[in-house]
C-alpha cells in the first residue's frame, strides 16, 4: 500500500487546498466556522445535484426496463426550439414545479407535527453523510465511533415518517406509519448484525480506518475488499437487502405502497413538503449505498494498484453510482412483499444468517495466520459456514409453502 | 461549557415535565424521545461519544418505536380521563414505590467511589479501550446482562406467541 505517494498526489489534495484558500480570506476567529460551513455547503451542493440526477436516472432506467422511453422532453427554458439534452433538465423543471405548487394542510391535521416531519426527515438523512470517507483526504468528521454515529443518525428518520403518518389524521397515512415502524424494527437488526463482521475484522468503528484496512492488492490486481471474502460476500448481501428495506424501496416499499395505501404517509403532503420527503428518501439511499461502498467495496480504494492515478473521490463516486443503478434495477425487477412475508424474512431468515456470519468472521480472524495449503481449508470452511445455514434454513422455511397454488387463476 | 449544560438540563427536564403533564399520549411519547435525545447530548457534552451514539441508537431509534407501537396498538378512549386523587392508599403505595426506587438509586450513586476530575484532565477514551475494558475486567457483567436480555426476549416471545401454528395465505 503506497498511501504516502497517493496522499501527496496533487489531484488528491485539490479539494483541501481550495478549501484552505477560501478559509484564509476570513478573519482568524471565524475560520473554524467557515471551515465547517464550506464542508456542509459542498456536501449539500454535491449530493443535492446527485439527488437531482438520481431521480432522472431512475425515471429513465425504469422506463427502459418497462420498455418505454422515460422523460425526454425537458430542454432549455426560453429556448423552445433548442436542443432537448435527452431530457436531462427534467429534475430542475420538477423542482420549480414542487416549489410553486400550493401547500395543502388538512384541516384536521396536527399542524406542528405535520410541518416538523419533512424538516426532520431531511435533517436526519443529511446527518449521516458526515462520517462517510469520500476520498483519501476527504472525510467531513473523522469520528472514532463513526459507524455507530451513522446508524444513530439514520435510525431517527423512521421516527419522522411516523410523525408524518400520525399528524396527517388520515387512515392510510397511519397504516403506513405502523408499517414503517414494523419494518424498521425488523430490519434494523439484520442491518446492524451484517456490519458487525467488518468491525470484527477491521478492529475499529472508524470508517476511515475500515477503508484503509481494505487497501491491499494480491499481485497488484486483486483487491482485498471485504466483499471478496466468504463472510464479506454474505454480509454484503445481507446489508443490501436490509438497506433496501431501511430506505423503504421496492420490493420493501410497503409504507408507501401506491396501489394499497395511496402513497401512505405522503398522502396528505403536497408541494415542497412532498419534495422534501422524496429528497430524504434518496439521501438515505445514497448514504446507505455510500456506507456499503465504504464497508464492503473498498471505499475510495482503486480496484487495481496501477489505477491509483485516478483520484480516490472519483472511485468512490463511481462505486456509489454503481450501487444506485443496482438499486434502480432491483426496483424495476422485483415485486412488493406482503407485511407478513417481510417480517418473516427478517426474523426467521436474515437474523439467524447474520448471527452465523459473525461467527464466520470470528473464524476468519482466528485463522489469519494460516498459510500454504491451510489457506484452502480456511476458505473452504468459511464458505461452508455461509452456504450450509443458507440452504438448511431456506429449505426449512420453504417447506410446505411452495409451489404456490392459485385459487382463481388457471395453472 | 456550563451554559451548554444548563441548556441541556432544561431540555431534558423540561421535555420530561411537559411529557408528564400532557394528556395526548403521542405528544408525551415524542417529548420523551426529545428528553432521551437530550440525555445523549449530555453524554456528548461530557465527552462520552460512544455512549451518546449508543443512547441515540437504542433509545431514539429503537425503544421509541416500541413505545409508539404500544401507544398506537392499545385502545385509547376518545375522551381522555383526567387522573384524579381518589384514595389515600393509592397515594401511599405510589409514594412507597417511588421512594423505594429513588432510595436505591440515590444509595447506589452516593455509595459509588466517584473520581472527581477537574476540567482539562478529561481522558481521551477510544472505543477500542472501552471494548477492551468490557471484554477484560467486566466480562462477567456483560455476560449477565446479555443473559438477562435473552431471558426477557424469550419471555416476550412465549407470552406473545399463540399455540396454534400460523396459517399464512400462501400455504398450499
Amino acid at each position: 500500500m503506497n498511501t504516502a505517494a497517493g496522499a501527496d498526489a496533487y489531484l488528491e489534495r485539490v479539494p483541501l487546498v481550495l478549501r484552505d484558500a477560501i478559509v484564509q480570506w476570513f478573519p482568524a476567529p471565524t475560520q473554524w466556522l467557515v471551515h465547517h460551513l464550506i464542508t456542509v455547503g459542498v456536501i449539500l451542493a454535491v449530493f443535492g445535484t446527485f439527488f437531482a440526477f438520481t431521480t432522472i436516472a431512475e425515471r429513465k432506467l425504469l422506463g427502459r426496463l418497462q420498455n418505454r422511453l422515460g422523460p425526454n422532453r425537458a430542454g432549455l427554458p426560453w429556448w423552445q426550439k433548442g436542443p432537448k439534452l435527452w431530457g436531462l433538465t427534467q429534475p430542475f423543471a420538477d423542482a420549480v414545479k414542487a416549489l410553486t405548487k400550493e401547500d395543502i394542510v388538512p384541516a384536521a391535521a396536527d399542524k406542528l407535527l405535520h410541518f416538523l416531519a419533512p424538516v426532520l426527515v431531511v435533517t436526519f438523512s443529511l446527518l449521516t453523510f458526515a462520517v462517510l470517507p469520500f476520498g483519501r483526504n476527504l472525510i467531513p468528521v473523522d469520528l472514532d465511533a463513526a459507524l455507530l454515529y451513522f446508524f444513530a443518525a439514520g435510525s431517527a428518520t423512521e421516527l419522522a415518517i411516523f410523525m408524518a403518518g400520525w399528524a396527517s389524521r388520515n387512515k392510510y397515512s397511519l397504516l403506513a406509519a405502523m408499517r414503517a415502524l414494523a419494518q424498521v424494527i425488523s430490519y434494523e437488526l439484520p442491518l446492524l448484525l451484517s456490519v458487525v463482521p467488518v468491525v470484527l475484522i477491521a478492529g475499529t468503528l472508524s470508517t476511515r480506518e475500515i477503508v484503509v484496512a481494505q487497501g491491499f492488492w494480491t499481485f497488484g490486481a486483486l483487491p482485498h475488499w471485504f466483499v471478496f471474502t466468504p463472510w464479506g460476500a454474505a454480509g454484503f448481501v445481507l446489508f443490501l437487502v436490509s438497506a433496501l428495506a431501511e430506505s423503504n424501496r421496492s420490493p420493501f416499499d410497503l409504507p408507501e405502497a401506491e396501489s394499497e395505501l395511496i402513497a401512505g404517509h405522503l398522502t396528505e403532503y403536497s408541494g415542497f413538503k412532498y419534495a422534501l420527503f422524496f429528497m430524504a428518501e434518496y439521501f438515505g439511499l445514497t448514504a446507505l449505498s455510500g456506507l456499503g461502498v465504504t464497508l464492503f467495496l473498498g471505499g475510495w480504494q482503486a480496484p487495481c494498484a496501477f489505477l491509483q492515478f485516478i483520484p480516490s473521490y472519483l472511485w468512490f463516486m463511481g462505486k456509489l453510482i454503481g450501487m444506485i443503478v443496482f438499486f434502480i434495477w432491483v426496483r424495476g425487477t422485483l415485486l412488493r412483499l406482503r407485511i407478513d412475508q417481510l417480517t418473516r424474512l427478517a426474523w426467521q431468515f436474515m437474523v439467524p444468517l447474520a448471527l452465523v456470519n459473525i461467527g464466520n468472521a470470528a473464524f476468519w480472524a482466528l485463522t489469519a495466520g494460516w498459510t500454504g495449503p491451510l489457506q484452502f481449508v480456511r476458505w473452504g470452511v468459511s464458505i461452508a459456514i455461509v452456504v450450509l445455514p443458507f440452504v438448511l434454513i431456506g429449505r426449512r422455511l420453504n417447506a410446505g409453502r411452495a409451489p404456490r397454488t392459485y385459487q382463481y387463476a388457471a395453472s | 461549557m456550563t451554559f451548554a449544560l444548563i441548556l441541556l438540563s432544561l431540555l431534558i427536564l423540561g421535555s420530561a415535565a411537559v411529557a408528564m403533564a400532557l394528556r395526548n399520549l403521542i405528544y408525551s411519547a415524542l417529548l420523551l424521545i426529545g428528553s432521551w435525545a437530550g440525555i445523549a447530548g449530555f453524554y456528548l457534552w461530557a465527552g462520552a461519544e460512544f455512549v451518546a451514539f449508543a443512547q441515540i441508537l437504542i433509545y431514539v431509534g429503537a425503544i421509541s418505536m416500541v413505545v409508539l407501537f404500544a401507544v398506537l396498538l392499545t385502545k385509547q378512549g376518545h375522551a381522555p380521563e383526567p387522573v384524579e386523587f381518589n384514595s389515600v392508599s393509592r397515594f401511599i403505595t405510589g409514594l412507597i414505590a417511588g421512594g423505594g426506587v429513588a432510595g436505591v438509586l440515590l444509595g447506589a450513586i452516593l455509595g459509588m467511589p466517584l473520581e472527581v476530575r477537574t476540567a482539562g484532565t478529561t481522558p481521551t477514551l477510544t472505543v477500542k479501550a472501552l471494548g477492551a475494558q468490557l471484554m477484560g475486567p467486566h466480562t462477567a457483567a456483560l455476560l449477565v446482562i446479555g443473559l438477562l436480555l435473552t431471558v426477557s426476549l424469550l419471555g416476550a416471545v412465549v407470552l406473545a406467541s399463540d399455540e396454534r401454528r400460523d396459517q399464512p395465505e400462501d400455504a398450499p
